[in-house]
This record gives C-alpha cells, structure tokens and sequence, in this order.
C-alpha cells in the first residue's frame, strides 16, 4: 500500500503549558485536496510545521511519505506557501525562483512556473516593489516551482483579486488532477468549498470533523424553510419532521431535516402560499455549527 | 514541433544551491546602501582623515601612525560586515518569515550560513584591499609582502568572531532593533579595543579591561602582522577569538533551533 503524502499519526503537541493538538490523526492521500479549517487558534499551524518538520510533536508521529519531515529526501517532494514569507526584498523575481528551483531535483522550466503562477512581466521586478497580491503571486510560484507531490498553501488567496484568485484555483485544480496531494488553509470556505476533495475541521485542537464536502455538510442536514403563510406557526412545529416552526410578520420560517416531505405538506395545506425559499445549510453555517459544538 | 530542444536544465547539486545562494547574498548586500556604504565608505574615510591627513610623513620606522592606523581601522573596517552583515540581515529574515520558509525548504541547511559568511569574508577583504591600496599610494606606506600579506589574512579571517557575535544578536532581536543594537556594541567596543586612539590615552581601567574585547584580540594580531609592537602572546589572541567564534555560533544556534 502506499504511504499517505502527508499523515499525522495520533499526533499531540504542547507549547509550555499551552496544549495545541490532542491526539490528532489525519491524513492526506495523493491526488487528494484536504481543506484544514478551524477558527484561529485551533491548531491549523501547528499541524503545518509538523508537517514541516518546523517542530517535533510531543506525542505521536508526523511523516510525509512515510519518512519523518526533517528527512531532506522528503522535503524535496514538498512545496509550500506560508502565510507570512517575507522573501528578501532586495532579490528580483526571477532571482528567488531561480534559488528555490535550484533546492529541488526535477523542477518545472522557469516559464511554465511564469504561466502557473501568472509571474508575466514579473520577472525582473525586485519582490519588495510588488503590490500584496504580486508578491503572494511570486510565494505560489516558488510553492510549485519544485514540482511537488505534496503542496503546503497556507491561506493561498489573501490579498488576491478575483481574477488571480480564480487563475490560482485553476492551477490548483491542474496540480491535483495530475497526482499532487495538497493541503490548504483558508479563511474562506467557498474557497474550500470550491477546491476540497476533503475537508478535516480543528476545535482547540481536536479534530471534530473530517469527511468530504457534502459529509461535512450533512453533520448539519437542517435545511431552512420560510414563506408567506397564513398557516398556524404552533400546529406546523407539531408535524413529526419539523424541528421548530416560527412566526416572522407575514412569514413563516421552519427548519427541518426532510424539507422535500415538509414543503409538500405546506404546499398542501395552504394554497395561497407564497414566496418560497429553502436553503440548504452550506459549509460556513456546517463550519459554525461543528466549531460552536466543539466549544 | 520545435525541433530544437530547449537547454538541459543544469543538473541538481548541492554546489549549485551554495553558489546561487551566495551569489544572491552578495546582490542583496549590494542592493542595500545603508550595508555597504558605511562598510566600505567608513574606514576609508577613518584612515584618510586621521591617519593621512592629521599624521602625515614619518613612514620610515615600523611604529609610525599610518602603519599602526593601517592595522587598527583595518580592525575597525572588518568587524562591521561581520556584525552588520549577520546581525541585521539574520535579524530581518527572521523577523519576516524568510528563515522559517528556508528551513522547510529543501535547501541545504549550511547554505544559508555559509553564504553570509563568504559575503562577510569578501567584503572584509574588500575593505582590506581598500586600506591598504590607500596606505600603499596616498600614505606611502612601505612593508614587506609577507606583511601586507599576514595583516590581509588576519582582516579577512577576523571577520568571523563578528560574524557570530552577529549572528548571536540577529538570533535575539527583531528587525527594528538590530541596526541599533549592533551599533552599540560596534562603536563602543572599537572604542575600547583602541582601534580609534591608542589604549594609552584611556583611563587605567579601561585600558586594563581592554584583553576582554575580542576586538582589542584582534587589533593586537594585525599590529603584530604589520611588524607593530603588540601585548601578549599570539596563539593566545588567535585562541580566545576562535573560542569567542565557537562560543557565539553556539548560543546562537540554540536560539535559532528553539524559534
């Protein structure tokens, strides 16, 4: 069987007094894009620098490939992209690609690095002259540059416009459907939303929930009815599918696990229905939910 | 189809990743005015105004001033691309997140250093050659070969106990501190070492601390390469700086391991 890219194996770590992960288990596989979310504090970057070999875990073990991190035959396979690289201002663009592709075996040539990470015109700029978003640019392309089985992106899109950031999906999506197993942090969960095979969310570091999208999603099946009805709000909460029914205005707003045998009921029992909305409960409100539990 | 291949991609190796490294060291040291003007410019000016214009003449015995000042700004010149060099740029990289990214990179984990200290080394004999092209023109100062050689050798190789004194600063304080913090211990120390006035012209107790600079170490060993009458014993003076070298680079790699 082939080792996972990147595992995490009962993996507790503690910094002082602070305990930071408690026996987490968590795995990527290749080909695979695992979105690790939590809210700040939860344990995202401790997971990463273990991974990175940046800091040994207390208890348990971290391996990339089966090997331990600090392993230089390891690194080599990995790329990453973190959330604060100040990179020397002073060195051109092309200078820090030229470095960071020297480190590794079998990099990409310079100019499919330029078309991935949208690098055009960049080259021969010094990096402390680039705007937030080019620089940001330049941290993904020396990410990729190595041609990595195992990519590290920590918050990938902050500071981008909607037109890199979509450019940056698309290379994404490029590095996974050709093997890359990838392991994203981000603040955005569209963007998990968008990109993630898998999904693994940290509260106060624990792993309370790992799955793919729509499983994660479905830790939280209420959907969320309202309409205009004259119906009673009381005798709608007594149907057996319905977890509460309430009264807002004209409106009345209902949240259930089964909206399709609800909605037929209501369409039913009041013919002067209208306005009917019915929303399905996304990976934020899935997100809020699994954390607010967790607390 | 393009016939014509593209270039092979030069092969991995180590030696390329040093090379690069040291190469982009050197452009980014070049690119920062406020390292390698005072560096280069400092010493030069040092030596012109006092040791040229104030002191002029009386180059025949091997104590005259433009001799003994050749040696001690010497001293003076080489300690800043080691402190400056280490200090502030070791502390910017830390502070910004670069180290952090490099050690997770695949680079080699010695390129790093390795690179500062040829940088340090080559603008040490930068100011070196600078120096002594001075003396050899302008203060038509006359030594055997074998001392211009010994004092370039001492100046170039001194460079390193200020590389690990800087490096030990750069380890504990952030960006905005550093250029200070090295300043405070640069200035006062080339001050106390005797590197701006003779020793004998400082009160007796300063004068007697003088042994604990390792820039008063090293001020001794160039004087004694220039043929200058120095204090104490030589392997003595070249001990305690390898032991201040050693000393340093260890505290500062804990620091470093640890953040």
């Amino acid at each position: 069987m082939q080792a996972a890219a990147a595992e995490l194996e009962n993996v507790s770590h503690r910094y002082g007094a602070v305990t930071a992960l408690h026996g987490v288990d968590l795995s990527v596989r290749q080909g695979e894009l695992l979105a690790l979310l939590g809210p700040n504090g939860a344990g995202k970057s401790t997971a990463i620098s273990l991974w990175l070999g940046l800091a040994q875990p207390t208890a348990g073990a971290a391996r990339l490939f089966g090997e331990p991190p600090q392993r230089l035959s390891a690194r080599r396979r990995v790329g990453l992209m973190l959330q604060s690289a100040g990179l020397p201002e002073t060195l051109k663009v092309c200078e820090l690609l030229a470095q960071t592709r020297a480190a590794y075996p079998d990099p990409y040539p310079t100019g499919d690095c330029v078309d991935m990470a949208g690098l055009d015109g960049l080259m021969g700029r010094r990096y402390g002259k680039l705007s937030g978003g080019q620089q940001r640019r330049v941290q993904f392309a020396l990410a990729i540059c190595g041609r990595p089985s195992l990519l590290f992106l920590d918050e990938p899109t902050v500071g981008l416009d909607v037109e890199a950031r979509t450019a940056l999906w698309r290379t994404i999506r490029t590095l996974v459907a050709d093997g890359s197993a990838i392991v994203l942090t981000t603040h955005y969960l569209e963007e998990a939303e968008a990109l993630a095979d898998r999904v693994a969310v940290l509260a106060r570091g624990r792993l309370v929930a790992d799955g793919s999208v729509s499983q994660v999603r479905a830790r939280v099946a209420q959907k969320r009815i309202r309409c205009i009805s004259t119906l009673d709000a009381g005798t709608v909460s007594a149907w057996p599918e319905v977890r509460s029914a309430c009264r807002d205005g004209e409106r009345i707003e209902i949240v259930t696990d089964a909206a399709e045998l609800v909605v037929r009921q209501l369409l039913f029992e009041d013919t002067g229905l209208a306005e009917l909305e019915v929303q399905r409960a996304g990976l934020a409100e899935a997100f809020v939910e699994i954390t607010r539990a967790a607390a | 189809m393009n016939a014509v291949a593209a270039l092979p991609e030069p092969p991995f190796n180590v030696l390329r990743c040093y090379l690069l490294e040291a190469k982009h060291e050197f452009l980014r040291l070049l690119r920062t005015p406020m390292f390698c003007i005072p560096t280069l410019v400092f010493p030069a000016s040092f030596y012109l105004m006092f040791a040229l214009t104030l002191s002029r003449g009386g180059t025949t015995g091997g104590a005259s001033p433009s001799v003994h000042m050749l040696a001690s700004y010497g001293v003076f010149g080489v300690m800043a691309p080691g402190l400056f060099g280490f200090g502030v740029s070791v502390a910017v990289d830390r502070d910004r997140g670069w180290l952090r990214l490099r050690q997770a990179l695949p680079m080699p984990t010695g390129s790093y250093l390795v690179a500062k200290l040829v940088m340090a080394m080559l603008f040490a004999a930068l100011v070196a050659t600078l120096l002594s092209t001075l003396a050899l023109t302008l203060g038509g100062v006359r030594l055997p070969l074998s001392a211009w050689a010994s004092l370039f050798a001492v100046e170039v190789f001194g460079v390193l106990p200020f590389c690990a004194i800087g490096l030990w600063i750069g380890s504990l304080v952030n960006a905005q501190a550093a250029p200070a913090i090295v300043n405070l211990v640069y200035l006062p120390m080339s001050f106390l070492s005797g590197l701006w006035m003779p020793l004998s012209m400082l009160p007796a107790v300063l004068r007697d601390a003088a042994p604990v600079w390792p820039a008063y170490r090293l001020g001794q060993l160039a004087q004694a390469a220039v043929g200058n009458p120095s204090n104490g014993a030589l392997l003595v003076h070249v001990g305690v700086l390898a032991g201040v070298t050693l000393g340093f680079l260890a505290l500062a790699r804990r620091r470093l391991a640890r953040g």
